[in-house]
């Protein structure tokens, strides 16, 4: 053949052999992402380590993760700002849309991540030695037959690391934040137009959807864009779609007069993202709709879905069961994305935690009971005392020993 | 295709009932594989085919049917298969442009409250051009059959049930009494169950009037006992034919677990994880 010893600079793009190397280079190529293991879509990560094996290794490019705010939206808040984080901190591209805040509220309350590792530049992948303890000098001796199990891990991670950690205590330094390219859409703001252009559709809704598609195709995100050297992911962040504030009543009423709008809504987002390089994180005032079978609908209308339940203000908060816990975590849809079977998580029982250097997920289990006695016998003695103090004249305590 | 569910529904790609109009349903589960069994027994029974896909993209559907071994891009091709891409339809009138390319089919999302006169037209040219194809030299094919992924996506972009109603009764005038061709629908519950019957909600009301018109049902429902990881969930098949006098109906329930490549279908208890 002649075409071997040419070098392969001067070969034509367009050759037809059946010999090429399949390479996915382009896509691999934008930082902060990586391809799946089951079905190679393009994955970036929530920020949340544990809801990111959770979704099944990220969130896919081209999709939108509902979460169902909790009562007071503080923990949904916390993941919408991880997941701006994350963009920041791997340089994507980010749009937030709210009606309550100012988006640059939400910009300045952004976490700061956790600078060991991220010298910014360098690739997320980097052994982590250090962090680990030399915990074998201080370990607790244990009988040799136990000693090489498997540890038990409740938190749930997967193996290989992606994505980073934040600390909530402080706030992401300005110099960081504005490093990253950020549009933002205020409803207040936003100049609505008078007349609605069609008639599902809600104004404040339409507007947002023209906005967002012209971000894409201004950007260059879109996939059918022609093909420039750095690609960039777009984080799509809209906070408490829904309520009243957006100009939508399925909050305020039984019967919504525009129910159909959020729905319809999605379903042009989805037609949006799934033709550019965007993801999107929408939060929800669920607990606010009365109307399940409109809520199935809105589910189903997004790719991935979980609901937050929080034990703040409920009678939970002081339930012994729930003492390590911040609150459930139910997932609603897991995404079917060129592939019949979906990943369905391994337990159904799920909590969540909020410390400060980690969102963390784990399994619902009941805590060790650690106190002295064992419960029943201390009950026993609690019912005996009692009825020793009762029958106060009596006086013959010796019989507490005898309750049959 | 699999051919578990082909034993159980007596067809092959050979030889098939015609005229049958096959509803897909689910209750607070996922009914969508079956679709993709549908869709690549009538390309390989070569039929024409008119796919409707409201929810995902073509990608998507193209990619699992590669899996279960039917190439969309080639029928696509070879005119056997028209596909409606009704996201990427949706999104010229939902962000109306200055040079309106859209085609008429998802016009219904401008004023929903017209109906779905602008999809069945669509519909109606996509079942009936065979015989036009096959004057010009290419290829024949067998008889038309309309496979719609997700009616109740409709109701969420403001349609009424009763115009979603109308249009898969005007689809099986024309598919399966005409031209003895048939048509396959999925259609999505939440709903409680038949506990709430009081509020006559459009899906409800939608599943009512659907499983009153077809002739074959395979309802999807989770397991009652709850989630497991080795069976996820069950089909309640139910055939309603009309034989010598009167009507009989037959019901079968089976259970089933949806794999990479496939689903098996197995009797309620006979699970591969259980024995």
């Amino acid at each position: 053949m002649s075409s071997v010893g040419k070098p392969s600079a001067e070969r034509s793009p367009f050759n037809n052999t059946s010999f090429q190397k399949k390479t996915r280079s382009k896509l691999i190529s934008i930082p902060g992402t990586r391809p799946s293991v089951q079905n190679g879509q393009l994955l970036v990560s929530t920020g949340v380590t544990s809801l990111d094996y959770l979704l099944g290794g990220g969130l896919a490019v081209g999709t939108v993760l509902l979460i169902e705010e909790d009562r007071y939206d503080s923990y949904s808040r916390m993941i919408l700002k991880y997941f701006l984080a994350e963009g920041v901190v791997c340089r994507h591209e980010l749009y937030v849309a709210a009606a309550q805040d100012n988006p640059d509220d939400i910009l300045q309350e952004l976490p700061a991540p956790i600078l060991d590792d991220v010298a910014m530049h360098k690739p997320a992948e980097q052994p982590r030695l250090s962090r680990e303890p030399p915990d074998a000098l201080d370990a607790m001796k244990i009988a040799w037959r136990y000693q090489n199990l498997p540890k038990v891990q409740t938190a749930l991670a997967s193996s290989s690391r992606f994505g980073h950690y934040y600390d909530v205590s402080k706030t992401m330094e300005p110099e960081i934040r504005q490093a990253a390219k950020c549009h933002r859409f205020y409803l207040p703001e936003h100049p609505t137009q008078s007349s609605p252009p069609h008639s599902t559709m809600l104004e404040s809704y339409s507007a947002l959807l023209k906005s967002l598609q012209e971000v894409i195709n201004r950007e260059g995100f879109d996939v059918a864009a022609p093909m420039s050297n750095s690609r960039n992911i777009l984080r799509i962040g809209l906070h408490s779609l829904g309520s009243a504030l957006w100009g939508d009543d399925l909050c305020c009423h039984d019967n919504p007069k525009n129910g159909r709008a959020l729905t319809t809504f999605l379903y042009g987002l989805r037609a949006l993202l799934r033709s550019s390089l965007s993801v999107a994180v929408v939060t929800l005032p669920s607990h606010l709709i009365q109307d399940r079978a409109l809520m199935g609908s809105i589910t189903r209308l997004c790719d991935n879905a979980i609901a937050l339940e929080s034990f703040k203000g409920s009678e939970r908060e002081t339930n012994p069961l729930y003492k390590d816990y911040h609150g459930l975590i139910h997932v609603r849809q897991v995404p079917h994305l060129n592939c019949l079977a979906s990943k369905l998580p391994d337990h159904k029982d799920l909590a969540f935690k909020l410390k400060r250097k980690q969102f963390s997920i784990e399994r619902l289990h009941l805590p060790p009971d650690l106190s002295d006695t064992v419960s029943r016998v201390s009950r026993g003695e609690l019912a005996g005392a009692t009825t020793a103090a009762s029958a106060c004249g009596s006086g013959s305590s010796g019989n507490k020993h005898l309750d049959f | 295709m699999y051919t578990e569910l082909n034993s159980i529904l007596n067809t092959t790609p050979d030889s098939f009932t015609q005229g049958e109009f096959v509803l897909l349903s689910d209750r607070q589960s996922d009914a969508s594989f079956l679709i993709h069994h549908f869709l690549s027994l009538y390309l390989r029974a070569r039929c024409k085919v008119c796919f409707v896909g409201l929810v995902q993209s073509f990608n998507h559907y193209s990619a699992i049917s590669q899996r279960l071994g039917v190439s969309l891009t080639q029928a696509k091709e070879k005119g056997q298969l028209v596909f409606l891409e009704g996201q990427k339809e949706s999104l010229s009138v939902l962000i109306p442009q200055e040079n309106d390319t859209g085609s008429q089919a998802m016009d219904f999302l401008r004023d929903p409250s017209v109906g779905l006169k602008s999809l069945y037209e669509f519909v109606r040219s996509a079942v009936s051009s065979n015989g036009e194809e096959g004057g010009d030299g290419s290829e024949e094919w067998g008889p038309p059959v309309l496979l719609v992924d997700d009616l109740s996506v409709l109701l969420s972009l403001g349609v009424s049930a009763g115009a979603v109603l109308d249009f898969s009764h005007y689809c099986r005038a024309i598919v399966c009494s005409q031209l003895q061709g048939n048509v396959v629908m999925l259609v999505r519950c939440d709903g409680e169950g038949e506990e709430d019957e009081g509020d006559d909600e459009g899906s409800e009301r939608l599943m009512k009037g659907l499983t009153h018109q077809c002739s074959l049902t395979l309802h999807v429902q989770g397991l009652p006992t709850g989630y497991c990881r080795d069976i996820h969930g069950q089909v309640e098949v139910c055939w309603r034919r009309r034989r010598g006098d009167g009507q009989y109906t037959q019901k079968k329930l089976f259970q089933y677990k949806v794999h990479d490549k496939g689903a098996s279908f197995f009797a309620p208890g006979t699970s591969s994880a259980v024995l």
